[in-house]
């Protein structure tokens, strides 16, 4: 593994550690899409849609703040869902660069959320049974949101895939373009040597969401890339695109400028 | 002629009987113009009102009050939304209501062509602006044309909870850093007499008011209005510490009400006439939103439209 961008990485992790990994990865995935889709707000194609995106915007935000405040609990001190928030640069945030990708148009910020909102609904489905009783409680509150989700960005991928000409040309090129993030979702992770078998390995769910995917990407007219093109890596170990910078920028500018506040 | 006067009789006593007129009802033609005129500019408002609010979600300054002010621009959609239902019951198609708005023919509250550079903006809107349209909606619960009087029930409960909100950022500001309290007062500073002039002309110079008042569509005087929300705002401002920029500002014990002094009533007319801040922004954002999703419009019809077809290739087939 040396030799590339993730050189010098960290990848021991004790036990401790690994679980406060799996945590970030999941409190962070969700900030970043729910932080990205709340700026559709007052944006949308239809106000039906601006309410949906903002709704789907509060789940995601919501989940974040759950898992923030366990891993407040776990970091213990002065550490709180804001801090971790709103006080950590990109080094810190583990979230996938599939959700620091900007929002785009319409297309693409669906075929965005299609990606991973299919993944998460696997994903939650089994944490269900996590032996991690707080991420159980998470996942099982989570799951009919996913789920909502899931549905909801899969019937946009038909919509715009199977509409007119130009929206099938535009969905087909924001799934294209946004492919070869999607790969990082099924990694295998050092951190996973530390946890037991309850806490789902990201690649246990790989073949079920490119059934998935396949499936909608079809119904949508649509033409799946290969999944053996090249893949990007590194926002599981801290390691971002240029994005990440302007979204924490502008999420964190208030936050950080009174830091003795409180709000 | 003659029974077209005896049409707006029965009309005029039907609803001084205090009855509630239903879409499918006969009204004189000039209640169904100035009803269509007054829910759509409320739906506008809404709409138009999302936009100062949601330049703040992406820096809200801590997780719970990002999800408190996205759930707030939520609701302003929904409201909007329902509001526009409620027009609609009269005859006026959405898409010819949104085509006036971004023409310009339509109006909104000018409140919202005023900018919100500070967060306290968020809690000073939801305390005053929202305040303030709380005043005029409780009024309009009681208006005579049914579907919007049960709007604005439904309307008013979350109104009154995103006052409340409101309310506790400005007190969590009143109560924290030097440099909030500043915040707090500079933004009190801005939004006073903007919110003052929600309430529209002073009763001599309001044109639409005194049909309205007959129909029992405005239950209440603009000026009556406004002397309600300043009674009751003032102890709220000295609750939390802040001055309201207004020297004449006093108890009247005679009255029994606070005098207040003068709005620069020039000032209003040139933000009604366009000249705010930010009436040009808010309107080409609305339109480059509108503009920017026509082709997503576009693929959901194709898309409905191609769903019919089949279904009924199906059926016809089975």
């Amino acid at each position: 593994m040396a030799g590339g961008w993730l050189n010098g990485v960290k990848r021991d992790f004790t036990s401790e550690e690994a679980l406060k990994e799996y945590f970030f990865f999941l409190a962070d995935d969700a900030l970043m899409l729910g932080q990205q889709l709340s700026s559709w707000c007052s944006k949308g194609p239809v106000l039906e849609q601006d309410i949906a995106i903002i709704n789907t915007s509060l789940d995601h935000i919501g989940r974040a703040r759950l898992l923030y405040q366990e891993l407040a609990k776990m970091e213990g001190g002065e550490v709180t869902e804001d801090t971790l928030a709103y006080f950590r640069d990109h080094l810190g945030f583990r979230n996938a660069l599939l959700l620091e990708q900007p929002n785009g148009h319409w297309g693409d910020t669906i075929a965005r959320s299609f990606l991973i909102d299919t993944f998460n609904f696997y994903l939650f489905d089994k944490l269900r049974s996590c032996s991690n009783k707080a991420l159980a409680g998470v996942a099982e509150k989570a799951l009919k949101e996913i789920a909502y989700q899931a549905q909801w960005s899969a019937e946009w991928v038909i919509r715009l895939g199977d509409g007119t000409e130009e929206s099938h040309h535009k969905m087909q090129q924001s799934i294209n373009s946004l492919w070869m993030w999607s790969g990082e979702l099924f990694e295998a992770h050092p951190m996973f040597d530390q946890l037991d078998d309850s806490f789902v390995r990201f690649e246990s769910l790989r073949e079920v969401w490119l059934h998935k995917i396949g499936e909608v990407i079809k119904e949508a007219t649509l033409i799946m890339p290969s999944p053996e093109l090249w893949m990007q890596t590194g926002g599981r170990y801290g390691v971002h695109t240029s994005e990440l910078g302007f979204i924490l920028a502008e999420m964190q500018s208030l936050a950080r400028t009174h830091p003795e506040a409180t709000w | 002629m003659g029974t077209n006067v005896s049409l707006e009789d029965k009309f005029q006593s039907y609803v001084d009987a205090e009855n509630k007129v239903e879409p499918k009802d006969w009204m004189p033609e000039k209640y169904r113009k100035t009803l269509i005129r007054q829910i759509s500019q409320h739906a506008h408002s809404e709409i138009i009102g999302m936009q100062p609010e949601a330049n703040w979600i992406t820096r809200a300054p801590s997780l719970r009050a990002k999800l408190i002010l996205l759930a707030k621009v939520q609701d302003e959609a929904g409201h909007g939304l329902y509001l526009y239902s409620s027009a609609e019951t009269l005859g006026e198609p959405r898409d010819k209501m949104i085509a006036d708005l971004q023409s310009g023919k339509a109006k909104y509250s000018s409140i919202f062509n005023y900018p919100t550079p500070s967060w306290a903006d968020m809690g000073t809107i939801g305390w005053l602006v929202d305040g303030a349209a709380i005043q005029n909606q409780v009024m309009l619960t009681r208006t005579s044309y049914g579907p919007y009087a049960r709007a604005m029930v439904k309307i008013c409960k979350e109104e009154s909870f995103h006052q409340r909100q409101g309310y506790e950022v400005v007190m969590k500001l009143t109560q924290g850093t030097l440099e909030q309290k500043e915040m707090a007062q500079e933004s009190l500073n801005r939004w006073w007499w903007p919110s003052l002039m929600m309430f529209g002309p002073s009763d001599d110079n309001s044109p639409n008011s005194e049909q309205s008042m007959l129909w029992k569509i405005k239950r209440k005087s603009n000026d009556t209005l406004r002397q309600e929300f300043v009674d009751k705002t003032v102890p709220q401002a000295e609750y939390l510490g802040l001055t309201i920029p207004d020297n004449d500002l006093v108890w009247n014990e005679d009255r029994g009400h606070y005098d207040f002094g003068e709005i620069n009533w020039n000032e209003f007319y040139d933000v009604v006439k366009g000249n705010g801040p930010c009436n040009k922004e808010r309107i080409a954002h609305h339109v480059k939103a509108h503009e920017d999703g026509a082709w997503v419009r576009e693929a959901a019809s194709a898309f409905a439209e191609k769903q019919a077809t089949r279904k009924n290739k199906e059926s016809s087939a089975a």
